[in-house]
């Protein structure tokens, strides 16, 4: 948060000249391979999502059909509100749960280092490795009662919750942690002096003190929870399925970058503009929740 | 100006990168050719095969070192993952060095592929080939694929457990004799110390045993009573065998090894079940007899048809025919097609690498090819030659082959966890109009 | 707080931290369930979860032995891959980044602007934005094997790293630099020697995410790769997850207990340095 934004005073004729010099050191190769790795992929697959295409050599353009198919295909819309569902889930009980155990981990109890290390530690296994060890541990659960945790939707979300809980409140608990110990203690020491019991010091003096950690988990969570994708793929790949009368079917626990992954991939190749087309749509909804924290958090920094 | 001065400094950049990239990547090619017997006719192209195939992975390999050792010409083989086989291939397909020999097994995977197709008409290996059954065309009339071996499925019989159960082969004709027998076994399973059936695990790595073999006999008496439909991909099922599908699926689920609510989790060996004389049934295909000649005898195996409850069937065969369609990619160097034709007819041709490649595929149509060994393919001609039809595999119409039947695998999954008519009609929904919506989609 | 030391606050502490202990333990559990499973035969995974592994259901080692040699590729290789990847993607993301990010706070030219906005824009951007076109980029520059892939990795990750770097540097105060260059120094030398040594604590933040992130990734290296040549520990694990027959579920327990291993042993030696990273890194992100 300690950002200036005055540029004019990063600026330095001194400094400017010599080092614009040396352009081909400085900018160039970081400029270089984020036009390879980002800038031209990104422009080509918008180009590509108004096309019907099966490689990217060849292609046809057909406007706007590929985001119409993309609209009216039920398993993208479902995927969609299942995510939104899964986001706010996760949301609220990863910040709670976190924010909890950040809360308790400041009050000076003995082994918090120890506490902290193991919430933490989650964080660093891969997605895939997650989804895994955790269809074991579902399954071998749910296979005494002669089921797994692919036979139902409401297992398959409530274990990925678990799961995505079982990783991130580590992660936004570290954030909380800062947040808290940058609290004033004279803040703190006068909400005492006042008479202020614990409850209402929490509510009145410390949340308020945190908002901007909060801010950043919450967008955090909503924006891992709304691009997961690994986790998904390896705990229940979107089973069950629900097999429409007229013969289409919605993966049941799939989320949006798995939707667009499966047509991409195992569909046939006529689907792939859809898929492109829902990448975009995709991109726009990510794209707005990042808008809305970056106002959220610059009004923040204007009132602070 | 500046831009443009950046922009070309860019483009310098990523030409250094290429050439760093690059240099590595064709010696390591280069490589097996320069150890090559001098003798070996100068060989500019290279064959990549991109197999479909998991199992025969190891087999092919050697094939390849064999080939690259004999002539010089490099040989690379490479197998996707179990039912990643399209994602695979349209990744690779898109790739500066695509597979110049790939698999296309099907007539819907001709419509997908068919631009990539070079018409292998009057090749060398075409002429070869000692039957027509084995030859896919696109709809101009271009030869785009042809079978290189083919196999048969069905199930596996033991026959050395069936007569400790004081059963006999010769028993089973049709359905209702052989859910007799398997009913008995299960009965007295305790008893003998062993089940009818081997687990039937859904997960991937076993599913297409019910989704792809088992399906068969469905498409295949629709074939019966419509031929001309079935001439090329149906777009539509009529559904008339479900209960036929229903009656040899709920047969292998009640009488598994596995209770048949734990099946959707998967994880289970059948091979290893039906290896160690834990179950006397085992649905799979000739194939089968690579992983089990080393524990049991040719004599005690026998391969029996999927025998249904449809009328006359004890005429039935076994379900011979191949999704192993060799194609060639038009669209790569001539030097490389010419090397990967070489590479074909060398296989059928050359007595060692076919017989290796019999071994492993089963049986190859080709004139010079070696003899099977395996004794399904036996049965298989016994059948066939005491005047039985065959199931052609009708299957390999599937549309859409991995999405239909991950439909189609949920749809089961749900109708064994609480088996009755009304999650039935869920599998019959997957199933038939299930085949409408991804034929639509994939011709649309 | 010190001042106040009722009895009834200490007991309060206690027992939390009892509390937390048990809930401690709870939360390693999945990791210990790793553990035990991978020292099962196969059929046991399933049937005895939770049980300890004991008489016919103990497999010694053998699951280890099994996984390392599972299907056609050794485990160690994909391994050696995925630490090559990673070091070398973190490196020249460190390097190229924090370069980039000085250039574009001193220099400050309308192009530099252009180029900031679009790491910054390159943030919100979802991988399945662009993987089908990327994957077809970096195969045509041949940016599919391990060595060449982190350029991909510079460019596509790129954007968090210029953007906490072009933070950091903004608040350097200028009058090092301009003595620097008043001493006559070059660009490169008080890049090196003046601001390099300041940006040790961004780096080390910048490097920590950049590591969790390269090591972990699936999707990218999953479909950027070249499969038939080279593999990651994660494209290692679904793979065995989809291999033809049979799942061997002791063996993939083994090799999910071998992959998290160099993880935990990592994540100890430099915890610190970790925690305070991802909360650097979380309050720039």
């Amino acid at each position: 948060m300690k950002r200036k934004h005055d540029g004019s005073a990063v600026n330095s004729k001194l400094l400017r000249r010599p080092i614009q010099r040396c352009f081909p050191i400085f900018l160039l190769p970081m400029t270089a391979a984020f036009c390879i790795g980002f800038v031209y992929p990104f422009l080509k697959g918008l180009f590509l999502s108004f096309c019907k295409f099966k490689t990217t050599s060849k292609w046809t353009w057909i406007g706007l059909d590929n985001y119409v198919k993309a609209i009216h295909d039920s398993s993208f819309v479902y995927s969609f509100w299942y995510t939104v569902l899964f986001a706010l889930v996760t949301l609220f009980l990863i910040n709670i749960l976190a924010f909890a155990v950040a809360y308790v981990l400041t009050q000076g109890i003995k082994g918090s280092n120890l506490f902290r290390t193991v919430f933490f530690m989650p964080n660093l296994i891969g997605g895939i490795v997650l989804g895994y060890t955790w269809s074991m541990i579902f399954d071998g659960f749910l296979g005494r009662y002669g089921s797994s945790i692919i036979m139902s939707t409401k297992w398959g979300f409530w274990g990925l919750v678990i799961l995505m809980c079982w990783q991130q409140i580590g992660y936004m608990m570290i954030i909380y942690i800062a947040g808290l110990q940058a609290v004033p203690e004279d803040m703190l020491e006068a909400a005492k002096i006042d008479g202020a019991n614990k409850w209402q010091t929490l509510w009145k003096v410390t949340i308020p003190n945190v908002m901007p950690s909060i801010t950043i988990c919450t967008f955090l969570t909503l924006t891992n929870s709304f691009k997961l994708f690994d986790q998904n793929l390896a705990l229940t790949g979107g089973l069950p399925f629900i097999i429409q009368p007229d013969g289409s079917s919605i993966h049941t626990t799939e989320m949006l970058a798995l939707n667009i992954y499966n047509t991409f991939y195992s569909q046939n190749a006529s689907s792939r503009g859809t898929a492109q087309a829902k990448a975009v749509l995709f991109f726009i909804m990510v794209a707005c929740i990042g808008l809305i924290q970056l106002r959220a958090t610059r009004k923040k920094e204007v009132q602070q | 100006m500046k831009k443009t001065i950046a922009m070309l400094l860019a483009l310098v950049m990523v030409f250094a990168l290429c050439a760093c990239g690059g240099s590595s990547a064709p010696a390591a090619t280069q490589a097996p050719a320069a150890e090559a017997p001098a003798e070996a006719p100068a060989a500019e192209g290279s064959v990549y095969w991109l197999n479909f195939k998991p199992e025969s992975d190891q087999a092919l390999q050697e094939l390849a070192a064999m080939y690259t050792e004999e002539t010089g010409v490099p040989v690379k083989v490479v197998t996707a993952a179990s039912g990643t086989y399209n994602e695979t291939l349209t990744a690779e397909m898109d790739k500066s060095n695509p597979p110049t020999l790939f698999v296309v097994g099907n007539q819907a995977a001709v419509d997908t592929w068919g631009d990539y197709c070079l018409d292998l008409t009057g090749t060398p290996v075409t002429d070869e080939l000692n039957t027509n059954e084995y030859m896919l065309y696109d709809a101009d009339g271009k030869l785009c694929s042809i079978g290189y071996c083919y196999e048969c499925y069905g199930i596996i019989v033991n026959k050395a457990l069936l007569a400790k159960a004081g059963h006999d082969i010769s028993e089973i004709t049709n359905f209702e004799n052989l859910k007799a027998v398997v009913e008995d076994i299960t009965a007295r399973k305790d008893e003998l110390g062993f089940s009818a059936f081997t687990s039937a695990g859904m997960d991937g790595s076993s599913s297409w045993r019910f989704t792809g073999h088992v399906a068969n006999l469905e498409y295949y008496y629709e074939s019966v009573d419509n031929p001309d439909a079935w001439k090329s991909c149906p777009a539509e099922l009529t559904g008339a065998y479900m209960q036929n599908y229903r009656n040899l699926l709920d047969l292998m689920f009640e009488n598994s090894t596995v209770d048949r609510s734990a099946l959707a989790a998967g994880g289970f060996d059948a091979n290893a079940e039906f290896a160690n004389g834990e179950a006397a049934f085992y649905v799979n295909g000739s194939w089968a007899w690579n992983d089990l000649q080393a524990s049991m005898k040719a004599e005690d195996l026998a391969m029996i048809p999927y025998y249904c409850g449809v009328e006359g069937e004890e005429k039935a065969a076994l379900n011979c025919g191949t999704e192993n369609y060799w194609a060639v990619n038009c669209e790569a160097d001539e030097a490389d097609i010419q090397a990967t034709l070489d590479f074909m007819y060398w296989l059928v041709t050359n007595p060692a690498a076919s017989e290796k490649a019999v071994a492993t595929f089963g049986v190859m149509p080709y004139k010079q090819a070696a003899a099977s060994a395996n004794p399904f393919f036996v049965d298989a001609n016994n059948y066939l030659a005491a005047g039985n039809y065959n199931l052609w595999w009708a299957t390999n119409y599937q549309p859409n082959v991995d999405a239909y039947r991950a439909a189609l695998v949920s749809a089961i999954n749900d109708y064994n966890a609480n088996p009755s008519d009304a999650t039935w009609a869920t599998v019959e929904t997957a199933f038939v109009q299930g085949w409408a919506t991804q034929y639509a989609a994939a011709n649309g | 707080m010190k001042s106040k030391t009722l009895s009834n606050e200490k007991r309060a502490k206690t027992m939390l931290t009892l509390l937390f202990t048990v809930i401690c333990l709870i939360y390693v559990l999945p990791v210990f369930f790793v553990l035990l499973n991978s020292f099962k035969v196969n059929t046991f995974v399933k049937t005895d979860t939770f049980g300890w592994p004991h008489g016919e259901s103990f497999a010694g080692f053998d699951n280890f032995i099994k996984g390392m040699t599972f299907g056609n590729y050794p485990f160690l290789k994909s391994a050696f891959y995925s630490l090559v990847i990673t070091l070398l993607s973190t490196g020249l993301i460190l390097l190229f980044t924090s370069m980039a990010a000085w250039y574009i706070s001193r220099v400050d030219s309308l192009f530099c602007r252009i180029v900031y906005f679009a790491c910054v824009f390159s943030m919100v951007v979802p991988f399945q934005m662009v993987m089908f076109t990327l994957s077809k980029t970096a195969d045509t520059l041949r940016l599919n094997t391990p060595w060449t892939i982190p350029i991909i990795y510079l460019g596509f990750g790129a954007g968090l790293a210029v953007f906490m770097f072009t933070g950091f540097v903004k608040s350097i105060p200028l009058e090092i630099e301009e003595a620097a260059a008043i001493d006559g120094c070059g660009p490169l030398r008080t890049y090196f020697s003046v601001v390099l040594p300041m940006l040790k604590p961004t780096m080390i933040s910048v490097g920590i995410l950049e590591i969790m992130w390269v090591w972990n990734d699936y999707l990218l290296p999953y479909l950027v790769l070249d499969r038939t040549k080279y593999m990651t520990i994660p494209i290692h694990i679904q793979y065995l997850k989809g291999s033809y027959g049979t799942v061997d579920l002791g063996a993939t327990m083994a090799l999910i207990l071998t992959s998290i291993i160099p993880v935990v042993v990592f994540y100890l030696t430099c915890q610190k340095h970790i925690i305070k990273g991802v909360a650097a890194g979380a309050v720039k992100g």
